[in-house]
């Protein structure tokens, strides 16, 4: 019982970080993208906005409720698609999502994990009209 | 004089606890005895056939076996006929066996159920079909701010009619208590037929279905210390010999013939098909075990760790409690951190071994109502100690303390 906060081997402290100080929570106004979707485990909700430029992200607003784990892994999401052209977004996929989270996720957890991806994908490719279901 | 539980001895009949776990999860699903594992390692190793229909001997036992857990289960609630006792899966195919085959007969357009909005998703969606099928109306009786249900409301809504009338004994997710009695007398008085669930009930407070005067009472093997896949059906019996089948096939006939099949009698009509043989042998084992302990020190039991564990959390700086204090629920405690996920708290106490459910509990309704996504809750059962409440507030102090 002697460990701090700070070496948590699950909680880390950027996963505390993003939690308690999530990047780029909020709306946009009239996003180009707009998505929702819940962990029906749960009944947790991770939303995003997206404004695109010439294929480009040029902003992305997430908002929601939800587990340390949910929240961490939207807010990260968030500042690794800034400026990324939208066909490079579709191409992120889980082992990148859970590679920045870097702690072992059970499978209990995984799809607290992979919210925000499912956000980004069926938001993604929804604006390209295509039938393509990461799921 | 109610005896006490001696829980260190019973304990002793739990291998699982061996382990070192807290398990703090048994309105989820509970543990189970070596009497109810070893009843059912029996009809494996021992006379392991189908029933009600082989002439040799081991056949024989199994269906005395099976048939036993059917007397043993009338005593416990007190039904008037073991041809009242229908075995299901669990509550969920109970409720949906009389959806199905009572509610399909009897449920027309325009017709009014009545649900409440505590209820288990399994006492929700199967009359939410019903009556999407049926264009029937279901209205839900609120709570107030104590979680305990709206008795004035539901009053009103028995001066409408109802058809149906379903609730639950025991919230599932708050532990509130239903005045199940006050409400199955008013309903009837309303002219309506009564199922009440008794997933929480039968456990954990017991019933007396002759007394409670419902119509039908379903509950679940699995929560009350026997296995999973076997469950209880109680009806009147007048109503369950004018309801038709719900599956059928095998065993619930009497002549099948090209021109058309007459059925089995009650309570063989309801159960077709090859059934859990092995899970009713350890559901009879079960029921042989809490009715050893007494439903009287069970609920002693529970109430006293309930107040405990309520006294415990209460003193925990951001911790809001959800339901009505101690006297008034049964032994389920549903709560939240400020700043915690329930989820995060349930992975962080699993680290230290202890058991919590965290989530909506199969009860969305309520979490709406109640303005949450998920909340941890805590239920016990005639194992629980307090210990493992102490070890619960130990790993919430230890949360608090990652997420400071």
């Amino acid at each position: 019982m002697s460990t701090t906060a700070a070496d948590d081997q699950f909680y880390r402290e950027y996963i505390l970080d993003h939690y308690k100080n999530p990047r780029n929570f909020g709306r946009l106004e009239n996003p180009d993208i707009s998505h929702e979707e819940d962990n029906p485990l749960c009944g947790d909700v991770i939303g995003m906005d997206f404004r695109v430029k010439d294929g480009v992200i040029e902003d992305v607003r997430f908002h929601g409720r939800g587990c340390a784990i949910s929240q961490a892994s939207a807010s990260l999401l968030t500042e690794r698609l800034k400026g990324l052209p939208l066909e490079e977004a579709k191409k992120i996929g889980k082992a990148d999502v859970l590679g920045e989270l870097g702690i072992d996720i059970s499978p209990a957890r995984i799809k607290c994990a992979l919210l925000s991806l499912k956000v980004l994908k069926v938001g993604a490719y929804g604006l390209a009209a295509s039938d393509e279901d990461e799921e | 004089m109610i005896k006490t539980l001696d829980v260190a001895t019973i304990r002793k009949d739990f291998p699982i606890f061996e382990t070192g776990i807290a398990y703090l999860d048994s309105a989820n699903t509970s543990q189970r005895p070596r009497q109810v594992t070893g009843a059912m390692m029996e009809y494996f190793e021992k006379f392991n056939s189908n029933i009600h229909r082989a002439a040799y001997r081991i056949a024989e036992e199994a269906t005395v076996r099976y048939e036993a857990t059917r007397e043993k289960v009338r005593e416990l609630i007190n039904a008037a006929s073991t041809k009242e006792i229908i075995y299901t899966r669990g509550t969920t195919e109970a409720i949906n066996l009389v959806a199905y085959s009572w509610g399909r007969k009897h449920i027309k357009q325009g017709d009014l159920i009545v649900l409440t909005i505590i209820d288990h998703h399994s006492n929700i969606v199967p009359w939410q079909i019903l009556a999407a099928e049926k264009g029937a109306t279901i209205e839900y009786v609120d709570i107030d701010d104590r979680g305990e249900l709206r008795l004035d409301q539901f009053h009103k809504l028995l001066e409408r009619s109802p058809k149906l009338v379903a609730f639950g004994q025991v919230s599932n997710a708050l532990g509130t208590i239903n005045p199940a009695k006050e409400m199955v007398a008013a309903a009837k008085r309303a002219g309506a037929t009564v199922l009440v669930d008794g997933a929480q009930g039968a456990p954990h407070q017991g019933v007396d279905v002759r007394a409670l005067g419902c119509d039908f009472y379903a509950f679940s093997g699995h929560k009350m210390l026997g296995p999973t896949g076997a469950g209880i059906l109680y009806g009147r019996r007048e109503l369950l010999e004018a309801m038709d089948p719900f599956m059928s096939g095998g065993d619930m006939i009497k002549t099948v013939r090209v021109e058309g099949t007459t059925y089995h009698d009650l309570p063989w009509k309801f159960e077709a098909g090859t059934q859990a043989i092995a899970e009713v042998i350890g559901l009879g084992a079960a029921v042989d075990y809490l009715s050893a302990l007494g439903m009287d020190a069970v609920r002693a039991h529970e109430r006293e760790i309930t107040e405990y564990a309520y006294e415990a959390l209460s003193d925990i700086d951001g911790l809001r409690l959800y339901g009505p204090p101690p006297s008034r629920r049964a032994g389920v405690i549903s709560f939240d951190l400020k700043g915690i996920h329930p989820h995060d708290l349930a992975t962080i106490a699993d680290r230290d071994q202890v058991c919590l459910r965290a989530g909506h509990h199969c009860a969305m309704p309520l979490m709406t109502r109640l303005g949450v996504a998920a909340t941890a809750r805590a239920s016990f059962y005639v194992y629980t100690k307090k210990d493992e409440v102490d070890r619960l507030v130990g790993s919430i102090k230890e949360a608090q303390r990652i997420f400071a």
